[in-house]
C-alpha cells in the first residue's frame, strides 16, 4: 500500500459527489418533464378525438372541441413567421454582413435585439395594444374610414405583428449564428472570381445558412405559439362561433383557450377534461415544430456533407 | 530551361515597395517585384515568409482582413490597383486566384465551375456546359467527373477539389492566374498533369506560383524570387537562382541546408 500520496481517496471521493450532484441536477429536469408530461397525457387522452379537434366549444366551455382555435393557432403563426422572418433575416444580414461591427447603428441596433428578448411578453402585448392596435389601427381607421371602427381594434393581424415582435430576436441571433457559420474560405472563393459582396451573400451565404435560418424560424415559431399575454390584448377571442378570414378578424388561439378555461369559464371543475385535451394539442403543436427545426437542421447537414454519387 | 527571354516580354504585374501589416506585425517588408506576361514567377521561402500574403495582395484578397494595413504599390499593366478608380470586382475577374487551401463551395461540381461564367452574365446552358467541358480538361479532371458533375464538390478527393478549384478560376479566363501551392495535395500524376497545364496556360496568362517543391519550381518557372522573413531576398531568371544564386542565403534553401 502506498501512502506516499495522502489524501487521493477524498479527493476521488469529492469526484465522484460532484458527478452525483451534476447528474442528480440533470435528473430533476427529465422528471418534472417527464412528470408533466404524464399528467397531461393521462388526463387528457381520453378527450383526444376526431371530434375534439375539429369542432366549436360548446355548452359553456363543457362540451365540444378546439377546432377554431387550433385553425387560429395556424392562422396566427403563419401569419407572424409572413412578418418576422423576412423582417429578421434583413436586419441579420445588414448586422452581420454590411454594418462595422463597432459602427454607431449597428451597436444599437444590437442593444435593441438583446433587450427585446429580456422584455416580459405582457409588455409586449400592451405595447400592440398601444401601439399597433391605438396608434397603427386607430391612425388607418381616422385616414382612411372617416373614424368608422374597422383596424382600431384587436385583431389577427395586430396580434401577429405584436408576436412578430416578440420573436424578431430569436430570428435575428440565429440567423447571425447561420451567417457567421459560413466559413471564410467560402466568402473569398467567391470573391476571388470578381463576385460582388451582393452576389456573394446571395448565392454562397445564404444557401450556405439556409438550415440554420430555418431553424430559427421554426424557434420563433414555437416559441410564439404558446404565448399568451401578447395576444391577449391584441387580438385573441374567449370565443368565436366563426373562423377569421380577414385581417381584421379576431381569434381563437390554443394557448389564451388554455387560459381561459382554466381561468374564466363558468365551471372550471367541469371544463378539467377539456382542458387537459387542450393543453396536449398545444404540447404536442409546440413539439412538433420543434422537432421539424431538428429534422431539418439534421437534413442539412447531412445534405453539406459529401456524400457519394 | 529557356534561359535568358525573360526580357522579351511586358511587365504585367508590378510591386514596388510593398509593406503589409497584419495588425501590428509586418508581413511583408518593401517587396519589389515583377511578374512578367506569359511568363511563370515561382515564389519560393520557408512557411511563414509572406509568399501567401504577397500573392494575395495582387488581387487585393487581404482587403477582407480586419486590421490589414498596406503601404506602397502595386501596378497592374502599369497602373495602380488602389487608385480609387480601380473596382475591385473587376480586379479579381482579371486576376485569378488558386488558394492554398481548396475550397469549393457545397454545390455540385458543375456549379462550382460555372459559378464565376453565371456571376459575370452568362447564362446560356450550352456555353456553360462548354466553359465546364474545357477547364475541367484543362485541369485534368474531366475525365474523373464528367459522368457525376452534379455530385457535391465535397464529395472529391482533396486533390479531385484542388484541381476543381483551378478549373474554377480558369472558367472566368482571368489574364493573371495566382497559385498558392497548387500541386501540395496531388499526386505525381496529377503534378505533372498540372504542371503540363501551367506551360499550356503560359501562352495566354501571367501566372505567379507559390511552390515548396524546388523541383516543380525549377521545372515550371521562368523567374524565381525568394523571400524570407517578409522580404524579398533574391530574384533573377530561374535557371541562374537554382544554378548560381547571388546570395548565399538562397543557395543554403535551394539546397536544403536551409535552418
Ligand atoms: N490573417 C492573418 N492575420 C494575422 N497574421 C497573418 C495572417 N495571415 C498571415 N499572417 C502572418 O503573416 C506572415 C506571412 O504569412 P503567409 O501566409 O503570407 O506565409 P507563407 O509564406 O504563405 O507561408 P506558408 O508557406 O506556410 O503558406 C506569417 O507570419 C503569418 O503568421
Ligand atoms: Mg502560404
Amino acid at each position: 500500500m502506498s501512502s506516499r500520496l495522502p489524501g487521493r481517496p477524498s479527493a476521488a471521493w469529492k469526484g465522484s459527489a460532484f458527478v452525483a450532484l451534476c447528474g442528480a441536477a440533470a435528473a430533476i429536469i427529465v422528471a418534472m418533464l417527464a412528470i408533466i408530461l404524464a399528467d397531461v397525457v393521462r388526463n387528457g387522452w381520453a378527450g383526444l378525438g376526431w371530434e375534439f379537434l375539429v369542432s366549436a366549444p360548446s355548452e359553456g366551455m363543457r362540451g365540444g372541441g378546439v377546432g377554431p382555435a387550433i385553425f387560429g393557432t395556424f392562422a396566427l403563426v403563419l401569419l407572424m413567421t409572413i412578418a418576422v422572418v423576412p423582417v429578421g433575416v434583413l436586419t441579420a444580414v445588414y448586422l452581420f454582413e454590411y454594418a462595422r461591427p463597432d459602427s454607431a447603428f449597428a451597436r444599437a441596433v444590437n442593444l435593441a435585439v438583446s433587450n427585446l428578448a429580456g422584455v416580459p411578453s405582457i409588455v409586449f402585448g400592451l405595447f400592440g395594444l398601444g401601439f399597433f392596435v391605438r396608434f397603427v389601427g386607430g391612425g388607418i381607421d381616422r385616414v382612411f374610414h372617416a373614424g368608422e371602427l374597422a383596424w382600431g381594434k384587436p385583431s389577427i393581424l395586430w396580434a401577429a405583428l405584436t408576436l412578430a415582435l416578440l420573436t424578431l430576436p430569436v430570428v435575428i441571433v440565429t440567423t447571425g449564428e447561420a451567417l457567421r457559420a459560413v466559413p471564410v474560405a467560402a466568402r473569398e472563393a467567391s470573391f476571388a472570381l470578381g463576385a460582388t459582396k451582393w452576389q456573394t451573400i446571395s448565392r454562397v451565404v445564404l444557401p450556405q445558412s439556409l438550415a440554420g435560418i430555418l431553424t430559427g424560424a421554426i424557434l420563433a415559431v414555437s416559441r410564439g405559439a404558446g404565448e399568451v399575454a401578447p395576444i391577449m390584448f391584441t387580438g385573441a377571442a374567449y370565443f368565436l362561433p366563426k373562423l377569421p378570414t380577414r385581417l381584421t378578424d379576431q381569434f381563437m388561439e390554443l394557448g389564451y383557450h388554455v387560459y381561459v378555461l382554466s381561468t374564466q369559464s363558468p365551471d372550471i371543475e367541469a371544463t378539467k377534461p377539456i382542458l387537459y385535451s387542450t393543453v396536449l394539442v398545444l404540447l404536442f403543436l409546440t413539439f412538433l415544430l420543434n422537432a421539424t427545426a431538428i429534422a431539418i437542421r439534421a437534413r442539412f447537414r447531412a445534405a453539406l456533407r459529401p456524400q457519394d454519387a | 530551361m529557356e534561359g535568358g527571354s525573360n526580357d522579351a516580354t511586358s511587365v504585367k504585374v508590378s510591386a514596388r515597395d510593398l509593406d503589409v501589416f497584419y495588425g501590428s506585425t509586418q508581413a511583408l517588408h518593401g517587396i519589389s517585384l515583377d511578374a512578367r506576361a506569359n511568363r511563370v514567377t515561382a515564389l519560393i521561402g520557408p512557411s511563414g515568409c509572406g509568399k501567401s500574403t504577397f500573392l494575395r495582395s495582387i488581387n487585393r484578397m487581404n482587403d477582407l482582413i480586419p486590421g490589414m494595413r498596406r503601404q506602397g504599390r502595386i501596378l497592374l499593366d502599369g497602373a495602380d490597383i488602389h487608385d480609387p478608380g480601380v473596382d475591385v470586382v473587376d480586379l479579381r475577374r482579371r486576376v485569378g486566384m488558386v488558394f492554398q487551401r481548396s475550397n469549393p463551395f457545397p454545390k455540385s461540381i458543375y456549379e462550382n465551375v460555372s459559378y464565376g461564367p453565371r456571376i459575370h452574365g452568362v447564362s446560356d446552358r450550352g456555353t456553360l456546359d462548354e466553359i465546364v467541358r474545357t477547364t475541367l480538361e484543362q485541369a485534368a479532371l474531366w475525365d474523373e467527373v464528367k459522368d457525376r458533375l452534379g455530385a457535391s464538390a465535397l464529395s472529391l478527393s482533396g486533390g479531385q477539389q484542388q484541381r476543381l478549384c483551378i478549373a474554377r478560376a480558369l472558367a472566368v479566363e482571368p489574364e493573371v492566374l495566382l497559385m498558392d501551392e497548387p500541386a501540395s495535395a496531388l499526386d505525381p500524376l496529377a503534378t505533372a498533369r498540372i504542371e503540363e497545364l501551367i506551360h499550356e496556360l503560359k501562352e495566354r496568362y501571367t501566372i505567379l506560383i507559390v511552390t515548396h517543391n524546388m523541383q516543380q519550381a525549377a521545372r515550371v518557372s521562368d523567374t524565381t524570387a525568394y523571400f524570407y522573413l517578409g522580404r524579398l531576398v533574391e530574384v533573377g531568371p530561374t535557371a541562374q537562382i537554382f544554378t548560381n544564386p547571388a546570395k548565399q542565403e538562397t543557395e543554403d534553401y535551394i539546397t536544403g541546408r536551409f535552418g
